[in-house]
């Protein structure tokens, strides 16, 4: 298969690895941030395939995973509401709220459906006059600009039944908050798709700032093997960077029309992440001239405060602190089939793809 | 009662762990008795002298019609292959109607001929039913359930028991995986893929005799609900063996993988109506692959892996970079990815 196979490349495989073991020599630790690169991590086995210098952890990289109990306790009180139907993404209707989730929440006669695009839920709310259609927006700036289509769309069709409960975030500022935290990083593996639309600048601050190289990269074994090596070189040489791996995909200023669209109806805000807490202007909440869709704005609802479930440590996973096997629960309490916290849930969290991949 | 849940959810149904917990810990713990508890896919009956092969299926399937198939004929291959692969020779079938007030009467004739013909086809008959008619909105459109009797020899009787595997058995395929619950699924939503992916929905029995005539076969399955993946670990757990797949030796449709890369499912755990996994002696399993490769249904056929002695009860996936994988039933519905 075109752009899977030639990236799949046993050879070429080797003989990165065999480049990284020349070119290594300091003890260093790379951090991706993106659930789709911790799959490929381990589905394609490539940690046994680095020399013993190069550590890989995970970051708060599922969007599923760093969406606040809150946002799960809040999409819960409006699936309760009359009338309301929720529209969703696949893997958010697993995970447990502070005592619930939706996929129970279902059972108990919600009306909450899997959509595979935001557009299906406008065409749900058109097809529904008489219901309201909430579609939970989640994501990093890839799925984002889908989202504010969405709003846009229904702006111009004046759907007036259409909401949206955002919780989309953006990278760029979680990665410094990790650094500013301390956590021990030596260089980035960045999302390829989140650049597509940003282009490759949101990450010059860290390079400038914080001193550390950014790679955007793709998703295949090749992709990541080239990714790493492209960090160490840099690390070994001093030379931290902005550099693309991914340059079939990602271009130096992205796409302009989707940055456009998340200018138009999103906003930054402070948002809280899960096990991370709040982050200053890491969210994107919908403005004001949009309020009519901002499901915030237009459904009152009390949700208790929330509480983490007790021993999951799925906040200091997402900071890169500890891996799942460290985790009491892991694989004993907490499995895809029940878990206990979102890294479980997702299939690109960190927890399920360790418990997908353990051998 | 030990169910964790207090209500029924989907994932209750889709083959996988919850279904499982469900199955053992509510049906079987109450109808208790030891033909039931072998949990074979046709139960096995002494009939005086005779042993006779008993199974039954329910088919809820959205849409009706799906590239490949339809509700009907795919009632009949699912039950003739529940028997075929414990062994036995299908001969009757029951077909009941649950009818939603204001179903198509056309479509509803183009079913039950798609029954016809494929019964015909298998050469069984279909010798009882049932109808009902139920309010509108109280269906969806129309459920068909099956009864299957099947004719047992007594040589084929361990197969479903899986009882001579041994480490070094081979396990082979009749095909590419997957394309039964792709192809449903792209029927289903609107994803408007080009791809043209058929269901491999199909009648195994004629293609299972014809090995069962020239060889030996240790155990058989049909890899539907829950996949490939989930066959597996059923039997790893029941033979206390390990099972190692080659992951460059699965057979799959460039059109089920794109998509499966796409929505990021494991072709492993998506259905399959036309498929039978059968585990063979090392000796036999060259003859073997080349009985099901001449026939129409298996010109795909692949040795895919073989049990091991490592990793007792777990089913473990080598890729061709050397990267080892466990492979885990599936725990409830396969769920698209984000992003």
């Amino acid at each position: 298969m075109k752009y899977i196979d030639e990236y799949r490349k046993k050879d070429l495989i080797l003989s990165l690895a065999e480049k990284l073991r020349q070119v290594s020599k300091r003890e260093i630790v790379l951090m991706e941030v993106c659930g789709g690169h911790t799959m490929a991590i381990h589905r394609f086995g490539l940690t046994s395939l680095l020399p013993p210098t190069i550590r890989l952890i995970s970051g708060p990289g599922c969007p599923v995973c760093v969406s606040s109990q809150q946002f799960i306790d809040t999409a819960m009180a409006y699936s309760k509401i009359p009338g309301v139907i929720i529209t969703t993404y696949g893997d958010l209707i697993r995970v447990p709220g502070s005592s619930t989730s939706l996929e129970k929440e279902r059972a108990n006669g919600s009306d909450v459906r899997i959509v595979y695009s935001v557009l299906e839920s406008l065409e749900i709310a058109r097809e529904h006059p008489d219901k309201r259609v909430v579609f939970l927006g989640i994501g990093f700036e890839t799925t984002a600009p889908l989202t504010a289509a969405a709003i846009l769309q229904a702006q111009k069709e004046q759907i007036p039944n259409f909401f949206v409960l955002s919780a989309h975030k953006i990278m760029p500022p979680v990665m410094k908050a990790l650094v500013a935290e301390g956590v021990k990083i030596d260089g980035f593996i960045a999302p390829g798709h989140v650049s597509a639309i940003t282009g490759t600048a949101i990450y010059n601050d860290l390079v400038t700032v914080c001193g550390l190289g950014v790679v955007i990269s793709g998703f295949e074994p090749v992709d990541m093997m080239q990714s790493v090596l492209m960090l160490t070189e840099q690390i070994e040489s001093g030379q931290p960077a902005v550099e693309v791996q991914y340059q079939r995909v990602v271009q130096k200023d992205g796409n302009l029309i989707a940055q456009k669209i998340l200018e138009e109806v999103f906003e930054f805000r402070d948002d809280t992440w899960r096990g991370l807490g709040m982050i200053p202007k890491s969210g994107l909440g919908i403005r004001e001239s949009l309020s009519a869709f901002d499901a915030e704005r237009q459904f009152t609802v009390e949700v208790p405060a929330s509480t983490e479930p007790k021993g999951c440590i799925c906040g200091q996973i997402l900071r890169g602190l500890k891996t799942p096997v460290e985790c009491p629960l892991f694989a004993k309490k907490c499995t895809p089939s029940d878990p206990v916290g979102a890294c479980m849930v997702s299939g690109e969290g960190t927890c399920a793809t360790y418990f997908k991949y353990r051998s | 009662m030990s169910l964790k849940e207090d209500k029924i959810m989907l994932s209750h149904g889709s083959g996988g762990r919850m279904m499982h917990q469900l199955i053992e810990e509510l049906f079987v713990k109450n109808f208790k008795n030891s033909i039931l508890e072998e949990q074979t896919d046709a139960a096995i009956l002494q009939v005086g002298s005779t042993e006779i092969a008993f199974t039954t299926d329910s088919f809820v399937i959205d849409p009706l019609f799906f590239p490949g198939g339809n509700i009907g004929k795919l009632a009949v291959c699912g039950t003739v292959n529940d028997l075929a692969v414990s062994g036995a020779e299908p001969l009757y079938l029951s077909v009941s109607f649950i009818l939603e007030e204001g179903f198509s009467m056309r479509e509803l004739e183009l079913i039950v001929e798609s029954l016809a013909a494929e019964a015909k086809n298998a050469g069984v008959q279909i010798v009882t039913g049932d109808t009902k008619v139920v309010n509108k909105g109280k269906c969806d459109k129309l459920f068909i359930n099956t009864a299957g009797i099947g004719r047992m020899k007594h040589e084929n009787r361990s197969i479903a028991r899986a009882q001579n595997i041994h480490p070094g058995d081979l396990i082979l395929i009749n095909g590419t995986i997957g394309d039964h619950g792709i192809a449903v699924m792209n029927a289903r939503e609107s994803f408007q893929f080009k791809a043209s992916i058929e269901s491999d929905c199909a009648c195994l029995n004629r293609l299972i005799a014809e090995v069962l005539e020239k060889a030996s076969v240790k155990f058989m399955r049909d890899p539907t609900r829950g996949g490939v993946a989930t066959v597996l670990n059923e039997l790893a757990d029941k033979i206390h063996f390990g099972i190692e797949i080659e992951e460059s030796a699965l057979p799959v449709n460039k059109g089920v993988m794109a998509m499966c890369e796409v929505l990021g499912f494991d072709p492993l755990h998506v259905a399959n109506e036309g498929k039978v996994i059968l585990v063979v002696g090392v000796e036999e399993g060259e003859m073997i692959l080349e009985i099901l490769k001449n026939n129409p249904l298996g010109t795909q056929s692949a040795i895919i892996g073989r049990v091991v002695e490592d990793h007792p009860g777990k089913v473990v996936l080598k890729n061709e970079t050397g990267g080892r994988r466990i492979i885990d039933s599936l725990s409830g519905d396969q769920l698209p990815r984000i992003c």
